[in-house]
C-alpha cells in the first residue's frame, strides 16, 4: 500500500451508521450495523449468506428502507431513497444477477439512460467511441458493438461495471461478482479492480470466498445474523480467522469425498444420448452419463450450458426430444414425477424457493410432500396427523431444524433452516438416487457443512449422488468421478478427481479445451453405447 | 393462536367497522333521519322471528356457493361459475322432483343427487379445458354462467313449465321430494343439516385427506406440487368437479327446501356472492358458515332499512365493495403490522 492510500485512510468516504432493517415476515436482516468505508480503498463485506450484507448494499443504493439509522457520504448525511440518489451521490452497483437488456449491444447498454444525440437521433458512433474510451481508460476492454446477448457472463460483468463508471460511480459495490465466473475470468476481473483502486476508486466487494478475500481487500468486514462482528485490515488476519469471525466456531473448509467403492456398483441411475431443443436452441445434445451405487458424480460447469434442463428431463419436469433416462434399472424416460420418485429417485433443486418448499405452508405440510398418499402418513385416502406429527419431530430434531413449531410457515426461516426442510423431506425417504441441484447455494457454512455430510453419508448406504454445482472448489472436493458440461454437451470425464487443478477444469468450462465425444462416453460407460 | 391468524382476524375486522362507518356516511348524505335509517339497517334482522328467520335462511346458499369457491380457491384456481353450477343443480333438483316418482326421504335423496352431478357436470367443463388444453379457468366458467343459466330457462319454459300458472314456473314439486320446514313462521327447512354436513366434509376433505392436500398444495405453489410428484392437472379437474357438485347441491337444497317449483327468471347472484364469502373466510371451509350469516345479515338488514326508511336496500353494496377491497388489499394495516414486528424483535433482543 502506498504512501498516498496511507495520507487519505482516515477520511471515510462512506459511513453507515446504526442500521437497522426488519422485514415483514420478522427477519432481521440488519441490526444496528455501523460499516465504514475509506477512500481508495478495496473493502470485502463478508458473511454467510443470510447475514445481511446484501441488505446493506441495497439500503446503501436506495433498493430498501431501513427503519432506522443513517448514512454519510464524503462526511455528509444523505438520504437515499432510489437508485437515483444513490446514483446521484457517486454509488454505483454491480448487481449478482446482471441488470442487462440482452438484444442490446455493449454500448447501448451502457449508454442507457444518457444517450448521446446528435439532433433527435441517437449517435451511435459516438456511444460507441465513449464506450471505447471508457474501456481503455480502466483497462476494461470491451467490443462496443457486440450484443450483449452473444458475450460471455465475464464480458456481462465488465458492461455493468462500465455502466457503473459511465454514471461517476466512484463507489462501486460489487455483489458477489465472481460466483458466476471462471477461474480465469475471475483473474481477469481482479486485475481491472485493482487498477481501478489505483486511480482512486473505493470498491466494496461481496463475498464468501475468503481467498479471494484475502487475495485481493485492503479491509475486511465480518457480518453474522445482522449484526457487525468486526473490522480488520486484511493482512492482519488469516482465512481461518476470518471464517471463525463469519461462524462463531471453527469450521472444515474442504468437505471430503465419499470413499470411492470398492468395486464397480450397480449402476443406479443412466442417462443416455438425451437431446432436447429449447426456442430454437439444442440445450442438451447427446448427453450420456451414468451412476452408480455408492459414488457420487459431479456435473461441473458455468450455469446456464445445460445443467438445469438435464435435471428437468431426469426428474421429469420436462419431456426430451431423444433419448433415455432409467432409474434403478426401470425406464424413467417420459414419465412423471411422481412415478419417477416411486422408482426411488428424490431431488434438490436448484430454486428452493420456487420448486423446494411452499412458503406459506407448515414445516410439517412441506415435509410430507413426498408421502402425503403413503403409508404411515396417509392410509390411502386420509391424513395420520399423529404420524404426520411425529414424523415432522423426527426430521426437525434429525436434520436439525432451527424452529420453534412444525406449525411455523416455512418461509418465515432462514435459508439454510428452508434448505434443511428439503433436505429433510428429500433423504428420509430412503433413495436409490439423489440428484442435488446446487445443494449449498445461498445457505450458510454450518448449513453447507451438513448437506455435504448428508450427501456423503448417503453414499455408504449405497445411494448414488448427481451433484450438479457451480462452486468449482465445491464440486472438486465432492465428487468421486467428475464431468464438465459446455453448451448443452459433456465436453469432458475424469475417472478421478484427486490431481486435477481448477485452471484445468476452467479450460473445459469455457470451452476452451475439449475431449473427443466418443472418448468421454466410452471412458464414461466403460463401453461404447450402442 | 398465531399472531398470522390474529391479524388477519384484526384486519377483517377493521374492514368491517370501516366499511359500515362509510356505509353510515352514506346514508347521512341520502336521508332525512340517517341514525333511525341506519338503526333499522344494523337491528333490522333481529326485530321479529320472520326476519330473523328469513335471515339464516338466507346463509344457506350462501354457505353452498362459499364452499364450493373455497374449495376451488384453495387449489388456486379461479372459479366464477357458482352461480350457473348453482342454477343448473336447482333446475336438474326440479325436474327430478316434477317427474319422478318415488318414497319420501330416497326422492329428496335422488333429486339432491341430480342437482350434485349437474354443477359437477359444470365443473367438469372448465376444469377439463384447463387440465387438457390449458384454457383459463376465469373465462370458461365465467362464460358457461350464461350457458347454463339459458339451457335452464329452456327447459323450464319448454319442458318443466307449469302451464295452468299464471307466471312462468315450473310444476311443483312432488310433496315426496321436499327438504321439511320447521315452522310455519319461518322457511328455516332440513336442509340446514345438509349444509352442516358439506361444511364439516369439505373441512375434512381438504384438510384430513391426502386429496385435499393435493389440492391445498397445488394452490399454494404450482412448481412445488409438480416437482413434489402431485398430479396437478388432475387435482384441479377433481377440484372443479367437487366445486361443482357442492353449488349445485345448494341449487337442489334452496329447491327443496324453499321454493318447491322453480321460478326464478333471472340467475339469483349466489355464485357471485360466494366469491366474497370465499375472500371473507380464507378459503376455510369452517368460517364459510359463519362469512355467509354476516352477508346475509347484512343483506336483510338493507332490505328491512329500504322497506321503513328512506334509504334504498342498494347501500349494502358499498359496504360489501368497501369490506372486499380492504380484505383484499394486502398493504392494509402493513405498516401496523411492521411496526408489531419490529417491537417483537427489540423485545425478543432485549430478552435475550
Amino acid at each position: 500500500m502506498g504512501a498516498q492510500t496511507q495520507a487519505r485512510a482516515t477520511d471515510p468516504i462512506l459511513l453507515m451508521k446504526g442500521i437497522t432493517k426488519v422485514y415483514p415476515n420478522g427477519l432481521v436482516a440488519n441490526s444496528n450495523v455501523t460499516f465504514e468505508v475509506r477512500k481508495g480503498e478495496i473493502h470485502a463485506l463478508v458473511g454467510e449468506n443470510g447475514a445481511g450484507k446484501t441488505t446493506l448494499m441495497k439500503v446503501l443504493f436506495g433498493l430498501e428502507k431501513p427503519d432506522e439509522g443513517s448514512i454519510f457520504i464524503r462526511g455528509e448525511e444523505v438520504k437515499i431513497s432510489s437508485p437515483n440518489d444513490a446514483i446521484r451521490y457517486g454509488v454505483g452497483m454491480v448487481h449478482q444477477h446482471f441488470m442487462l437488456a440482452p438484444s442490446l449491444t455493449v454500448a447501448e447498454n451502457i449508454v442507457l439512460g444518457a444517450e448521446p444525440r446528435r439532433g433527435i437521433w441517437f449517435d451511435r458512433r459516438r456511444a460507441e467511441q465513449m464506450c471505447r474510451e471508457l474501456g481503455e481508460k480502466y483497462g476494461l476492454q470491451v467490443d462496443p458493438a457486440a450484443r450483449i446477448s452473444d458475450v460471455p457472463v465475464g464480458i456481462r460483468q465488465r458492461v455493468e461495471i462500465l455502466k457503473a463508471l459511465m454514471r461517476g460511480s466512484d463507489i462501486l459495490v460489487l455483489d458477489e461478482p465472481t460466483a458466476v465466473l471462471t477461474p480465469q475470468e475471475t483473474e481477469e476481473l481482479f486485475e481491472a479492480l485493482k487498477s481501478l483502486k489505483e486511480m482512486g476508486h473505493t470498491i466494496i466487494f461481496i463475498s464468501h470466498k475468503l481467498r479471494e478475500v484475502k487475495e485481493l481487500s485492503d479491509r475486511v468486514t465480518v457480518l453474522r445474523s445482522g449484526r457487525v462482528i468486526g473490522t480488520r485490515n486484511t493482512d492482519q488476519v488469516t482465512v481461518e480467522e476470518i471464517s471463525r469471525m463469519m461462524v462463531g466456531r471453527d469450521v472444515v473448509l474442504r468437505p471430503m469425498r465419499p470413499k470411492a467403492p470398492a468395486g464397480p456398483g450397480e449402476v443406479k441411475l443412466l442417462v443416455n444420448k438425451l437431446n432436447l431443443v429449447r426456442d430454437g436452441t439444442h440445450v442438451l445434445k447427446d448427453v450420456s452419463l451414468q451412476v452408480r451405487a455408492g459414488e457420487i458424480l459431479g456435473v461441473a460447469g458455468v450455469e446456464g450450458n445445460g445443467q438445469v434442463e438435464l435435471v428437468e428431463v431426469i426428474t421429469g419436469l420436462s419431456p426430451c426430444d431423444s433419448g433415455e433416462v432409467w432409474v434403478c434399472g426401470q425406464d424413467a424416460t417420459g414419465k412423471s414425477p411422481g412415478e419417477i420418485r416411486d422408482m426411488g429417485l428424490s431431488h434438490i433443486p436448484q430454486d428452493r424457493m420456487i420448486f423446494g418448499v411452499a412458503s406459506n405452508a407448515s414445516i410439517s405440510e412441506n415435509l410430507i410432500s413426498n408421502r402425503y398418499n403413503k403409508a404411515p402418513v396417509s392410509n390411502g385416502f386420509s391424513l395420520n396427523l399423529k404420524a404426520i406429527s411425529r414424523l415432522s419431530q423426527e426430521l426437525i430434531g434429525k436434520f436439525d431444524i432451527k424452529t420453534s413449531s412444525a406449525q411455523q410457515a416455512v418461509g418465515t426461516l432462514s435459508g439454510g433452516n428452508i434448505q434443511k426442510v428439503v433436505i429433510a423431506r428429500e433423504f428420509s425417504t430412503g433413495p436409490q438416487v439423489i440428484i442435488a441441484n446446487q445443494p449449498t447455494r445461498g445457505i450458510d457454512i454450518g448449513a453447507t457443512e451438513s448437506v455435504h455430510k448428508y450427501l456423503v453419508e448417503a453414499t455408504e448406504s449405497g445411494t448414488a449422488v448427481l451433484l450438479i454445482c457451480a462452486d468449482l472448489n465445491e464440486v472438486m472436493s465432492l465428487s468421486n468421478r467428475l464431468i464438465v458440461m459446455y453448451e448443452g454437451q459433456v465436453v469432458a470425464y475424469f475417472d478421478e478427481v484427486e490431481g486435477l487443478t481448477e485452471e484445468e477444469i476452467g479450460l473445459y468450462m469455457l470451452g476452451l479445451k475439449r475431449q473427443e465425444p466418443d472418448q468421454v462416453t466410452a471412458s464414461m460407460m466403460g463401453r461404447p453405447v450402442e | 393462536m398465531s399472531r398470522n391468524t390474529w391479524f388477519e382476524l384484526l384486519r377483517t375486522g377493521v374492514a368491517i367497522a370501516a366499511a359500515l362507518t362509510i356505509g353510515f356516511v352514506v346514508t347521512s348524505l341520502v336521508s332525512e333521519s340517517p341514525v333511525e335509517a341506519f338503526g333499522y339497517f344494523l337491528k333490522g334482522p333481529f326485530t321479529s322471528i320472520r326476519r330473523f328467520g328469513s335471515f339464516l335462511e338466507a346463509a344457506v346458499p350462501l354457505t353452498f356457493t362459499g364452499l364450493a369457491v373455497s374449495l376451488v380457491f384453495s387449489a388456486g384456481q379461479f372459479n366464477m361459475g357458482a352461480e350457473g353450477q348453482f342454477f343448473i343443480g336447482a333446475v336438474a333438483a326440479t325436474a327430478a322432483g316434477v317427474f319422478l316418482d318415488l318414497p319420501p326421504v330416497i326422492h329428496t335423496i335422488v333429486c339432491l343427487a341430480a342437482g350434485m352431478i349437474a354443477g359437477a357436470i359444470g365443473g367438469f367443463i372448465p376444469g377439463v379445458l384447463k387440465a387438457r388444453w390449458n384454457a383459463s379457468e376465469l373465462v370458461a366458467s365465467l362464460m358457461l354462467n350464461y350457458v347454463f343459466l339459458k339451457l335452464g330457462m329452456y327447459l323450464i319454459t319448454y319442458h318443466l313449465r307449469d302451464p295452468s300458472a299464471g307466471a312462468l314456473v315450473s310444476l311443483p314439486l312432488k310433496e315426496s321430494s321436499w327438504l321439511p320446514q320447521f315452522t310455519r313462521t319461518t322457511k328455516l327447512h332440513a336442509g340446514i343439516f345438509v349444509m352442516f354436513l358439506v361444511v364439516f366434509l369439505c373441512y375434512y376433505f381438504l384438510y384430513r385427506t391426502s386429496r385435499g392436500y393435493e389440492a391445498r398444495m397445488t394452490g399454494q405453489n404450482l412448481s412445488f406440487a409438480r416437482y413434489s410428484g402431485i398430479p396437478v392437472l388432475k387435482v384441479i379437474l377433481l377440484i372443479q368437479v367437487l366445486g361443482g357438485a357442492v353449488a349445485g347441491l345448494g341449487g337442489a337444497v334452496e329447491m327443496l327446501g324453499i321454493y318447491r317449483r322453480f321460478q326464478w327468471q333471472a340467475s339469483p347472484g349466489y355464485g357471485f356472492d360466494g366469491v366474497i364469502i370465499a375472500i371473507l373466510a380464507r378459503n376455510n371451509p369452517l368460517l364459510v358458515p359463519l362469512a355467509a350469516v354476516f352477508l346475509a345479515y347484512l343483506r336483510v338488514g338493507a332490505d328491512v332499512m329500504a322497506m321503513y326508511a328512506d334509504v334504498s336496500a342498494e347501500m349494502v353494496s358499498i359496504i360489501q365493495a368497501v369490506i372486499i377491497l380492504l380484505v383484499t388489499a394486502e398493504a392494509f394495516l402493513a405498516g401496523y403490522r411492521h411496526r408489531l414486528t419490529l417491537k417483537e424483535v427489540k423485545q425478543r433482543a432485549s430478552a435475550s
